[in-house]
C-alpha cells in the first residue's frame, strides 16, 4: 500500500519540479556559467568578448587589472560599508515600526502591512526622481548622505516585513512569564523579544543587504562622483567600458563575496539561533 | 495572619462581572485549589494575585501588606503558566536560570540552585535541552523548576496539567503533592477538574460566575456540599426534589413526592413544609433483589434500566416509582453480592438514614 502510494507521489513530484528547475538551468545557471567563462576571456576589437577561436581563448587580464589597481578594492570595501550602514538603519527603523504593526489589533494589522508595501505601486525611478526634488532644494543631493537615505527609502519594507511576520508570531505568554519571573521592560526585550526576533533581522538583513550591494541606480541618480558602487562599475563596464571580461570579473568576485557571507550566516544562525525556530 | 488575602475583590470587564466580592484567606504552607468551570472568574482572581489584573474594588494582601500596584515583576511570587512558556532559545537550565538572574544572584549561586532543581523534578540529564525537544511532562517539570527555583512566597498554577494526557496527569499529580510537600511553598492552582482538585488540595474554593459557592477541604466538600452547584459540580450525585416533614434535633424528615418519606439527618433547625434537594452519592446507594434483606431506614422499589459494568464498579441507573431515574455505584467486590442485576429487574434501592445531605433552595 505504502510503496504503490508513494510511487505515483514520486513521479509527480518530478513532473511539478522540472519545469522551475530547466526555467533555471536555462535562465540562471547557464547565464551564470556564461559570466563565468567570460571573465577569463579576452576584450574584443571593439569591446565585447574576443572571437572564441581567437589564439588566446583564456586569459586572466581581467583578473589582473582587477588585483592590480587599488580603486577596485575600494569601491568593494564602499559597497559593503554602504550595504552594511543600510541594513543597520534600516533594522534601527523597521524594528519599532514591525513590532507596533504586530502589536496593533488584528483587524488593523493587514491594513498597517498594506500602507508598509503601498510605495510599490509606483515606479521605482519616480520615487528616487522625489528624493532628487526633496533632496536637491536642501543641497544635500549628490552626497554620500544622499544615496543612504535613497538605499534605506528603497529597501525599509523588506526589512519591516519579515520583522513583522517573525514579532507577530511571538506568544504573549512568554513576555508574561519573563516579567513574572522579574524581568522589567527593558530586560523583557532584550531577553525575550529581541532574541526570538533574530530569525527575523537575518532574514530582513539579507533581502537589504544583498540587493543594496548590487544597486546602481541609487548611487548614480542621487549620489556624487565619488559615490559609484560596484553596481554601478558593472554596469560601466557593460555598458560604457565595454569591456566585458573586467565586468563578468567583478560580477563573480560579488557574487563570491556573497555567498561567503549567505554561508557565514546560515552557519551563525545555525549556532546562535538555536530553538528561535519554535517561536510559535 | 493568613499569607494571603483576597479580600471583597470585584472585577469587571465591560458589563460582563468576572469576579464578584470574592474574599478568600490562603495560608502558609496550603496547596489551595480554585475550582469551576470556565468563565467562572477563577483564572482572573490568578492573574489579579500575579499582578497582570487589578482588582476593581477590594484589594490583595500578600503578609498583610497590599499588592495594589506593585507590578507583576515585583511580587515575590510566581506563575506556572497553562501553555508552559518556556523560552524557546534558552536551555533547560538556562529557563529555571532566568528568575534567579532576574533577583541578581551570584553566577555561583545560580549554578548551585539550577542543579538543586533540576535534581528536584528528576531532569539532570535534560539541562542542557533545548524546551522543543522535550516531551510535554518534561516540559510541564521544567516550567514547575523555574516557577519554584528562587523559592517565591508563592506560586500560582494555571491549569498545569490541562495540556497532558490522562495517565501522565495522573503520574504529575502525585509528583505535584510530593513535590509541594517538599518544598513547603504555597501553591494556589486553579483548575476546571473536579478530580484533579479532591487529589491534590488541602483547601478548595468551588467557583461559579465570579462568586466562591463553597471553599472547604475536599472531603467536606464532597460530603456536605452547600448547594446544587457544588454538590453537582464535584462528583456525581443524586438530587431528588423533597419538602422537609419533620426536623428535631439530628433528625431530617423528608418527603419526596410519588416516592415517599426519606429518612435524613441535619444538625441545622428546618422549618417543615421547605422545599429543597435531598443530594445522595451514587456509591452510598446499595442496590438489592426482592429476596434479599437490607436492614436499611430507606429502601424504595424501582427497576434497573441501564447498567455499566466498569469492572471494580457496576453503575447501576434505576428507575424508581416517580419517574425518577438514580443513579448508584456498587462495589463489585462487596461481600453479600451474590448476583449481577439485569436491565429490567425489579431491584430495592437503599441507603442509610445518614447517607445524603438537605440543600435548600
Amino acid at each position: 500500500m505504502n510503496t504503490t502510494r508513494s510511487r505515483p507521489a514520486g513521479f509527480a513530484k518530478w513532473i511539478v519540479t522540472l519545469p522551475p528547475t530547466l526555467f533555471l538551468l536555462a535562465f540562471f545557471l547557464l547565464p551564470a556559467l556564461i559570466v563565468v567563462l567570460a571573465g577569463f576571456r579576452e576584450t574584443g576589437e571593439f569591446g565585447g568578448l574576443a572571437p572564441v577561436d581567437s589564439v588566446a581563448a583564456l586569459s586572466l587580464d581581467a583578473w589582473r587589472f582587477l588585483l592590480g589597481d587599488v580603486i577596485y578594492l575600494e569601491i568593494f570595501l564602499r559597497s559593503f560599508f554602504v550595504a552594511a550602514l543600510t541594513t543597520l538603519i534600516c533594522i534601527v527603523l523597521a524594528y519599532p515600526l514591525a513590532w507596533l504593526i504586530a502589536r496593533s489589533p488584528k483587524q488593523r494589522r493587514d491594513f498597517l502591512v498594506l500602507l508598509v508595501i503601498l510605495p510599490f505601486a509606483s515606479n521605482f525611478l519616480v520615487r528616487i526622481y522625489a528624493w532628487i526634488m526633496l533632496l536637491g532644494p536642501a543641497g544635500l543631493l549628490y552626497t554620500p548622505f544622499a544615496v543612504i537615505v535613497g538605499m534605506v527609502y528603497a529597501h525599509l519594507p523588506f526589512m519591516v516585513l519579515p520583522l513583522y511576520t517573525n514579532l507577530e508570531k511571538h506568544d504573549p505568554a512568554l513576555l508574561e512569564a519573563a516579567q513574572d519571573l522579574g524581568a522589567n521592560a527593558w530586560t523583557r526585550f532584550w531577553r525575550v523579544t529581541f532574541p526570538l526576533s533574530l530569525p527575523g533581522i537575518f532574514s530582513g538583513s539579507a533581502l537589504v543587504f544583498i540587493p543594496v550591494l548590487g544597486m546602481f541606480a541609487v548611487p548614480e541618480l542621487l549620489g556624487g562622483t565619488g559615490d559609484i558602487l560596484i553596481g554601478n562599475l558593472i554596469k560601466e563596464q557593460f555598458l560604457e567600458n565595454r569591456d566585458w571580461p573586467l565586468g563578468s570579473a567583478l560580477s563573480i568576485m560579488l557574487t563570491a563575496c556573497v555567498l561567503a557571507l549567505a554561508g557565514l550566516a546560515a552557519w551563525a544562525a545555525k549556532r546562535g539561533l538555536h530553538g528561535t525556530e519554535a517561536v510559535t | 495572619m493568613a499569607l494571603l488575602e483576597i479580600r471583597n475583590v470585584t472585577r469587571r470587564f465591560g458589563a460582563l462581572e468576572a469576579v464578584k466580592d470574592v474574599s478568600l484567606a490562603i495560608e502558609a504552607g496550603e496547596f489551595f485549589t480554585l475550582l469551576g468551570p470556565s468563565g467562572c472568574g477563577k483564572t482572573t482572581i490568578l492573574r489579579m494575585i500575579a499582578g497582570f489584573d487589578e482588582p476593581g474594588e477590594g484589594e490583595i494582601l500578600l503578609d498583610g501588606k497590599s499588592l495594589a500596584g506593585v507590578p507583576p515583576e515585583k511580587r515575590p511570587l510566581h506563575t506556572v503558566f497553562q501553555s508552559y512558556a518556556l523560552f524557546p532559545h534558552m536551555t533547560v537550565a538556562g529557563n529555571i536560570a532566568f528568575p534567579l538572574e532576574m533577583a541578581g544572584k551570584s553566577a555561583l549561586e545560580i549554578r548551585r540552585r539550577v542543579g538543586e532543581t533540576l535534581a528536584l523534578v528528576h531532569l539532570e540529564d535534560k539541562a542542557a535541552s533545548f524546551p522543543h525537544e522535550l516531551s510535554g511532562g518534561q516540559k510541564q517539570r521544567v516550567a514547575l523548576a523555574r516557577g519554584l527555583v528562587n523559592q517565591p512566597r508563592l506560586l500560582l498554577l494555571d491549569e498545569p496539567l490541562g495540556a497532558l494526557d490522562a495517565k501522565l496527569r495522573v503520574e504529575m499529580q502525585i509528583e505535584l503533592i510530593a513535590l509541594q510537600r517538599e518544598v513547603g511553598i504555597t501553591f494556589v492552582f486553579v483548575t476546571h477538574s473536579q478530580q484533579e482538585a479532591l487529589a491534590l488540595s488541602h483547601r478548595i474554593a468551588v467557583m461559579r460566575g465570579g462568586r466562591v459557592e463553597q471553599c472547604d477541604e475536599p472531603d467536606q466538600l464532597y460530603t456536605q456540599p452547600a448547594n446544587r452547584f457544588v454538590a453537582d459540580f464535584v462528583g456525581k450525585i443524586n438530587l431528588i426534589e423533597v419538602a422537609v416533614t419533620a426536623s428535631s434535633k439530628v433528625l431530617l424528615g423528608l418527603h419526596a413526592s410519588g416516592l415517599g418519606e426519606i429518612a435524613a439527618t441535619d444538625p441545622r433547625p428546618l422549618a417543615v413544609g421547605e422545599k429543597g434537594a435531598f443530594a445522595l452519592r451514587p456509591e452510598l446507594i446499595r442496590v438489592h433483589g426482592h429476596k434479599e434483606s437490607a436492614d436499611l431506614k430507606n429502601r424504595f422499589q424501582g427497576r434497573v434500566r441501564e447498567l455499566l459494568y466498569l469492572g471494580d464498579v457496576t453503575l447501576y441507573k434505576v428507575e424508581l416509582a416517580n419517574g425518577a431515574v438514580i443513579e448508584a455505584l456498587m462495589p463489585n467486590a462487596a461481600p453479600g453480592r451474590a448476583k449481577f442485576h439485569e436491565v429490567g429487574d425489579a431491584v430495592w434501592v437503599c441507603w442509610r438514614h445518614d447517607a445524603g445531605v438537605f440543600l435548600r433552595n
